[in-house]
């Protein structure tokens, strides 16, 4: 895509976070997408294309009254609001639309109006991995962790590393989940979920959304805030079955959506001053560090045990929290394109000092899919 | 409760009639001589639809695994391992590891594995894999 010439002008999550019993999955998309354009200034009438994942584009845009000349349904998991925005802006550009809406809404917890998790028994999941006792992702994600471990002689101790680095940034959020500091030891004695995987490694299942509004630079200088410019995007696919991944110590779909995004931003990883890498689950930071270039294979471990990704470190890395600790209802994406623009606009709660540029990276499935956006507030 | 079982389609008969008949079937390009899975008509990696199913030798090493400490409902109350195995073919392919206690000592990443088969109905029986003597 051209550099910078499409922006973000509204961004909001849920008006509240972690536990709603009383708001239903669409409901949840309402709520963020109505906050997203109270902060751009702007009503449904004033949107002409829509986008999101989990709910269909046109329920989402019957149940707000836009009558859209553009709907993008792209639903290929947690980072599919990634490869919303990186076709938004192309769209902007081609002019398929002047102001794109981007919702996300998720009832993990309560469920309230939610489908359920199921994969019929003639799918390429139903046949070759449900048989075997497979459940919700931390016994599907976590898979291929092992074989990393023993490549690169990671230890229990380096994931339970991750998650402390991360509650740390957690305690700087009043809207985070959990705040309390936690240690290794914390991490390797909470309950066994799927050994190797503790429950402090995993992500939380909460109730939530988050709502973008995109619109061409041009336009973006009369908005209320401060634009967010996208700067380049990558977007990729590997496999629906985590036991046909390409290669279980490394993401072949991270490494391509990765290696698109800077290229077409045309930055170096020196250049980068904010990173979110979604996490699922502790081991996710690691490939996502290594797959992006950040770190050599097998050096992440070492990197986030340095402090490099921690408070005052060089790569301050999912300083909302993460999904281990601030929240995560399903479809994480949307919460790591929330804080990277927060600190684009300099309004996060943990906000890194003189901040430019910003990098959301995200997972679909278990390794399924991924999509990057680097974000810059300088034109 | 009973287990949860695969619901083939004309792709992946010949694996399953395969599972059934106690032997491992792959399928391999005639083009381009690759090995692949799961079953497909054609080869993923040059395209071809010159491909053969032919009786693999059901021999891998264990390539990686979870423990599950949560067992679904129709795997029984104890956990269990859930695993990838790395064919001698090439492939890899989701099992479960039987034979053996499932636990990080006697689960060892890279230890032979050969396929048995367990009957689970008329139509379907599940690859499942145990330790080998390598």
């Amino acid at each position: 895509m051209k550099q910078n010439s499409v922006a973000v002008v509204g961004a909001a999550e849920t008006t509240k976070m972690g536990k709603i019993p009383d708001v239903s999955v669409i409901g949840l998309h309402a709520d963020a997408a109505l906050n997203a354009m109270a902060d751009a200034g702007l009503k449904p009438s004033d949107i002409d294309g829509v986008a999101t994942a989990g709910i269909s584009p046109v329920e989402l845009a019957h149940y707000l009254g836009i009558k859209p000349t553009y709907a993008d349904g792209t639903s290929v998991g947690g980072c599919s609001f990634m490869l919303h925005v990186r076709h938004a802006a192309a769209a902007i550009n081609a002019g398929l639309a002047k102001t794109i809406l981007i919702t996300h809404g998720e009832s993990g917890r309560s469920r309230v109006g939610a489908g359920g998790f199921g994969r019929a028994p003639s799918s390429l999941m139903g046949q070759f991995e449900m048989p075997y006792g497979v459940t919700s992702p931390p016994t599907m994600f976590t898979i291929p962790v092992l074989r990393y471990m023993k490549t690169y002689g990671v230890t229990e101790a380096d994931l339970a590393n991750v998650a402390v680095v991360q509650r740390e940034w957690a305690a700087l959020n009043p809207r985070a989940s959990f705040k309390d500091p936690i240690t290794v030891d914390d991490v390797l004695n909470s309950p066994m979920i799927a050994w190797p995987f503790r429950m402090l490694m995993c992500c939380l299942v909460t109730d939530g959304g988050g709502a973008l509004i995109l619109t061409s630079a041009d336009r973006a200088k009369d908005f209320p805030q401060k634009p967010v410019y996208i700067l380049g995007t990558g977007e990729s696919v590997e496999t629906p079955l985590i036991s046909q991944m390409y290669d279980f110590t490394s993401s072949t779909a991270f490494k391509i959506s990765g290696k698109k995004a800077f290229d077409e931003a045309g930055i170096s990883h020196a250049d980068v001053d904010h990173l979110m890498i979604y996490d699922a689950f502790a081991h996710l930071p690691l490939y996502g560090l290594e797959d992006l270039g950040f770190c050599k294979p097998g050096e992440a471990k070492d990197f986030i045990r340095e402090r490099n990704t921690a408070i005052g470190g060089k790569l301050p890395l999912n300083t909302n929290g993460g999904g281990l600790s601030y929240m995560h209802s399903g479809m994480y994406g949307m919460y790591a394109l929330q804080e990277s623009v927060r600190q684009m606009r300099g309004t996060a709660a943990a906000q890194v000092k003189d901040a430019k540029i910003s990098i959301a990276h995200g997972v679909g499935g278990m390794f399924a899919a991924s999509g990057t956006i680097v974000f810059t507030n300088e034109k | 409760m009973a287990r949860i079982l695969p619901e083939p389609t004309p792709e992946t008969r010949h694996f399953w009639d395969g599972c059934r008949d106690g032997e491992l079937r792959l399928q391999r390009c005639t083009d381009c001589n690759h090995t692949y899975f799961p079953p497909r008509a054609f080869c993923p990696s040059c395209a071809s639809r010159k491909v053969e199913v032919y009786a693999a030798s059901g021999r891998g090493v264990l390539w990686s695994y979870v423990i599950n400490h949560r067992p679904r409902q129709d795997m029984g109350t104890e956990p269990y391992a859930i695993a990838v195995v790395k064919l001698d073919e090439g492939p890899t392919m989701m099992t479960n590891i039987v034979g053996c206690p499932q636990t990080p000592e006697a689960l060892v990443l890279d230890m032979a594995v050969k396929v048995r088969f367990e009957k689970q109905t008329d139509d379907i029986s599940l690859p499942l894999f145990e330790p080998a003597q390598s």
